[in-house]
């Protein structure tokens, strides 16, 4: 594999592959050296062009304990009027001699873009709203865990709902792609002003009830919502939208026994999530937080481990 | 310089010579003296074809392009008319600016270059250029656009379509509803916008704004030009404005008869444009209107940039792409060559009605004795594979480039100069 | 053409000899840990446990130690698929036996040692080959050793082991 742009071009079984490998990276987490040699004398730069503390962090941890240099940059979003165009910043960089690039910007499909101008590696941190694919891998890396701890391994049958604001979303094509790919079946609740267009063309169903599936669901994704939507007329108020698609603590009620509740975060209490939700015992909110470092390092290896690692 | 050209086909399909001398077509027997002999046998020659939308970026832009360079572009192309845009910098809003283009165009053109004047002051859409300061300037101004903004104020809009009635010209639509395909709007509303997580233009940004104008236009009486129609809906608009004998004329470009939306997957800027390429529906409905002439000419928007403008993410990129050069070979290829359009018809799209859209009394003339020698000589059969770096403009933002296409352009004559050959 | 140069017969007597030899180097099984280098070094470690079992009565904790991530040739093929490692016990002053199936060049062995080095600090680290073929590049020796085979460069040595082959036998080839 030379780059991860998204889960969309990713096979079931280079997915899985990336998957069981962060098992073994998982343990690294436990030990008293947290390090590997296997990218020593790699150098990886985060390329960020839009903040986002929690995704660096764990790219750069996972890039440490695989014993890489890693780098982090910040740059201004790509401008027209100022500034250099996103081809000369990413050639720059390129030119240092970096073999991977971790990119992270607001813009949908800038990681595809760079990806056909420089010759290091490039993965996708998330574009715009388009793609955020190592965020899906923990989020099924999380799911599988448990999965397996609920006595009901696998993905074969199981019913995934996305909640939330899905026209903006990186998140969400990613985790339709992979979820499907690996088995499940997805429902995608939101109100119509947020559902992307086009898709009944998607591997899903949709709702616009969350009600109507909640009481059927394995997981319940909820995504972030932003409250510079409201100003977009998606919705009139965080009220109205909590007590139609938020997981309330009534909703809690109503999940069936096992069900799992993941969120991407930053979450927003009291919005798209209740902190009875967010707090309770069917949460898997921090451990796909620390999933997140593992399946990270899983796709640092699977990149750049081998002779395929090696700048042309 | 005296041409001889022989055995040329026309357009009716009828053989013929064509002399000409001091800019005109004159009576081939009265051929003598140092003439350049033109074996036309197996071509066809159109009048000169006429662009109602180009970009010619001077002043302002001469890095991505000049009025010298794009209307070498033009003649390359078979066009020996162009109308430049007038958002330029500074924007033509004034008499000053469009006189100014007008005479750089009459001294570097190769072709020539009829200044558009804009509608609101620097296109900003708030108050009235100097619209009747344009129309009794040197460069007597007719065709006004705010090209690149739509004049999204209702009142304004209303305005400016009354007050052109006064010099009868005509406002020509960049048709954008600006909050329904806001700023960040870059991909057709569709499938693909969603997939690829790009900010949705639906069809309707467009219609919405043609529906509204037309109904000002037969409000005021005035003329409506309808820019760059690129969705089945704006065309359905258009024809029943038609039916109801408003005076509304459109034009549609190469890209929207030839590219569809699936050309934006990889996010190569090349591709980005307003409006949007969009799916096949549409562009079948704009082809099917440009046959029966709800559409009633072709135009370009050749729209140059040079890297640094379009070498940033997908959604921030300048939209537009070239099309001068290659604008008869998409019409060939979508329209002619599947039997949709004669060459007739062809010459009417691409020549006689863009000129008199435009009025531009010298363009757009049959090939007879008396007339402006504007030819242009096609070769129906030539094909070769584009190549972006072979251009005459000075950008390459061409969105056919490694595409197989007719290379119809063997010579372009403007005024009775070859500006063109090969 | 592969020529058998031990049975399963002597392979089991190899393990036996061996858990003996080990127990008498330890002095005992106390603070024993076997870790099998994959493949076939975990089929070694789990018989020597078995051996170690039937003379003490006692069970030695098994495990693994997976040191693709470790390896000196990394980047010399395509990207290795990493296996799982199990530590069972925390190798901090234990004795860990490293069990491998042929000593060659000695890479391996120093790669497992950089491995443990990021878990711990063992009292003692033995290593125990089944076959020691000779050729070594670095200075390293088993402490315990199965067979020694006197080998060309341009030949093969193969350990089938019936938990990975479906029989146990020493096989030696030309490439």
């Amino acid at each position: 594999m030379r780059h991860l742009l998204g889960t969309k071009d990713l096979s079931k079984e280079e997915a899985l592959a990336i998957l069981d490998l962060a098992e073994d990276m998982a343990q690294v987490q436990h030990r008293q050296v947290k390090k590997l040699p296997a990218l020593r004398g790699r150098t990886i730069v985060n390329a960020f062009f839009e903040d986002s503390t929690r995704t660096r962090t764990s790219f750069e941890i996972a890039g440490k304990w695989l014993s890489a240099d890693t780098i982090n940059v910040s740059a201004k979003g790509s401008s027209v009027s100022k500034g250099e165009s996103l081809r000369d910043t990413m050639l720059t960089l390129d030119a240092m001699g970096v073999d991977a690039f971790v990119i992270r910007h607001p813009s949908s499909g800038a990681a595809k873009q760079v990806s056909g101008w420089v010759g290091a590696h490039v993965i996708n941190a998330g574009d715009g709203q388009h793609e955020h694919p190592t965020q899906a891998l923990l989020d099924a890396f999380s799911m599988r865990h448990h999965f397996a701890k609920i006595g009901n391994p696998g993905f074969e049958g199981k019913r995934v709902a996305i909640v939330g604001d899905l026209l903006h979303s990186r998140v969400v094509r990613s985790n339709v792609y992979l979820l499907s790919k690996l088995g499940a079946e997805v429902v995608l609740v939101a109100p119509p002003t947020l559902m992307p267009a086009g898709v009944e063309n998607w591997p899903v169903t949709t709702a616009y009830d969350f009600d109507s599936v909640i009481s059927e669901l394995d997981v319940a994704m909820m995504l972030r919502v932003q409250r510079e939507r409201m100003a977009g007329g998606f919705f009139p108020t965080p009220r109205e939208y909590s007590d139609a698609y938020g997981l309330t603590l009534e909703r809690l009620r109503r999940l069936k026994e096992g069900a799992a509740i993941c969120h991407p975060g930053p979450m927003n209490r009291g919005v798209e999530i209740s902190s009875a939700a967010s707090d309770s015992a069917a949460s898997l909110v921090f451990d796909q937080v620390a999933s997140g470092v593992a399946v990270r390092m899983s796709v640092l290896y699977t990149l750049l481990g081998g002779e395929e690692g090696i700048r042309e | 310089m005296k041409y001889l050209i022989s055995d040329v086909q026309l357009v009716s399909g009828e053989h013929t010579d064509l002399f000409v001398a001091e800019g005109s077509f004159r009576d081939p027997a009265d051929a003598s003296g140092d003439v350049t002999r033109i074996d036309a046998s197996g071509l066809i020659a159109l009048p000169g074809l006429v662009d109602l939308h180009t970009h010619l970026r001077e002043p302002g832009r001469e890095d991505a392009e000049t009025i010298a360079s794009g209307t070498k572009a033009a003649a390359r192309g078979g066009y020996t008319c162009v109308h430049a845009m007038a958002n330029t910098d500074p924007v033509a809003d004034t008499a000053e600016a469009v006189e100014h283009v007008l005479e750089v165009g009459l001294a570097e053109g190769s072709a020539q270059v009829v200044p558009v004047g804009a509608v609101s002051k620097g296109l900003e859409g708030q108050e009235l250029a100097e619209l009747g300061l344009m129309a009794r300037s040197k460069a007597r101004t007719r065709f006004f656009s705010d090209d690149g903004k739509c004049v999204a104020d209702s009142l304004l809009m209303r305005r400016a379509l009354s007050y052109v009635t006064a010099f009868d010209g005509v406002i020509a639509q960049h048709s954008q509803d600006p909050r329904l395909a806001g700023a960040g709007a870059c991909c057709h509303e569709s499938e693909w916008s969603g997939r690829l997580g790009l900010p949705g233009w639906p069809a309707q940004a467009e219609s919405v704004i043609v529906a509204r104008d037309v109904q000002l236009a037969e409000l005021t009486g005035a003329r409506l030009h309808v820019c760059h129609v690129s969705t089945a809906e704006s065309v359905e608009v258009i024809r029943w404005a038609k039916k109801r004998g408003i005076r509304v004329t459109a034009e549609a470009t190469p890209h929207h008869l030839y590219l569809d939306v699936s050309n934006v997957e990889g996010y190569d800027t090349t591709y980005k444009v307003n409006p949007p390429l969009a799916t096949n529906e549409h562009i079948e409905a704009v082809r099917e209107a440009l046959a029966d002439g709800t559409i009633d000419a072709v135009a370009t928007d050749h729209a140059p940039h040079n890297p640094q403008d379009k070498d940033h993410p997908f959604d921030v990129a300048l939209p537009g792409m070239l099309g001068l050069e290659q604008s008869l070979a998409v019409v060939m290829e979508t329209m002619l060559n599947p039997g949709r359009i004669t060459w007739e018809t062809l010459a009417e799209r691409m020549s006689y009605a863009p000129a008199r859209i435009g009025q531009v009394a010298n363009q757009g003339r049959a090939l007879a004795v008396g007339e402006p020698a504007n030819l242009v000589l096609v070769d129906p059969s030539a094909r070769a594979t584009v190549d972006k770096n072979a251009s005459l403009s000075r950008s390459r933002n061409n969105p056919y480039h490694g595409r197989e296409l007719p290379d119809p352009v063997v010579l372009t004559m403007w005024a009775g100069d070859v500006t063109y050959g090969r | 053409m592969e020529r058998r140069i031990a049975d399963a017969a002597e392979i089991s007597r190899m393990f036996t000899r061996m858990a003996h030899e080990l127990l008498e180097l330890n002095h005992g099984p106390n603070q024993l840990v076997v870790l099998g280098i994959p493949t076939r070094g975990c089929a070694v470690a789990s018989r020597l446990a078995e051996e170690i079992k039937k003379i003490e009565k006692v069970d030695v904790p098994v495990g693994t130690l997976d040191i693709t991530m470790y390896r000196d040739d990394l980047r010399r093929h395509p990207t290795r698929e990493a296996r799982r490692s199990d530590i069972p016990v925390d190798v901090n002053e234990r004795v860990v036996v490293l069990a491998d199936d042929v000593l060659y060049s000695g890479r391996t062995v120093a790669s497992a040692f950089d491995a443990l080095k990021d878990l711990g600090r063992p009292a003692a680290i033995r290593l125990v080959e089944l076959v020691d073929r000779g050729h070594h590049q670095l200075p390293i020796a088993a402490d315990i050793v199965g067979k020694t085979v006197q080998t060309a460069a341009d030949e093969h040595v193969r350990v089938r082991l019936h938990e990975t082959d479906g029989y146990d036998a020493i096989e030696i080839g030309r490439n």
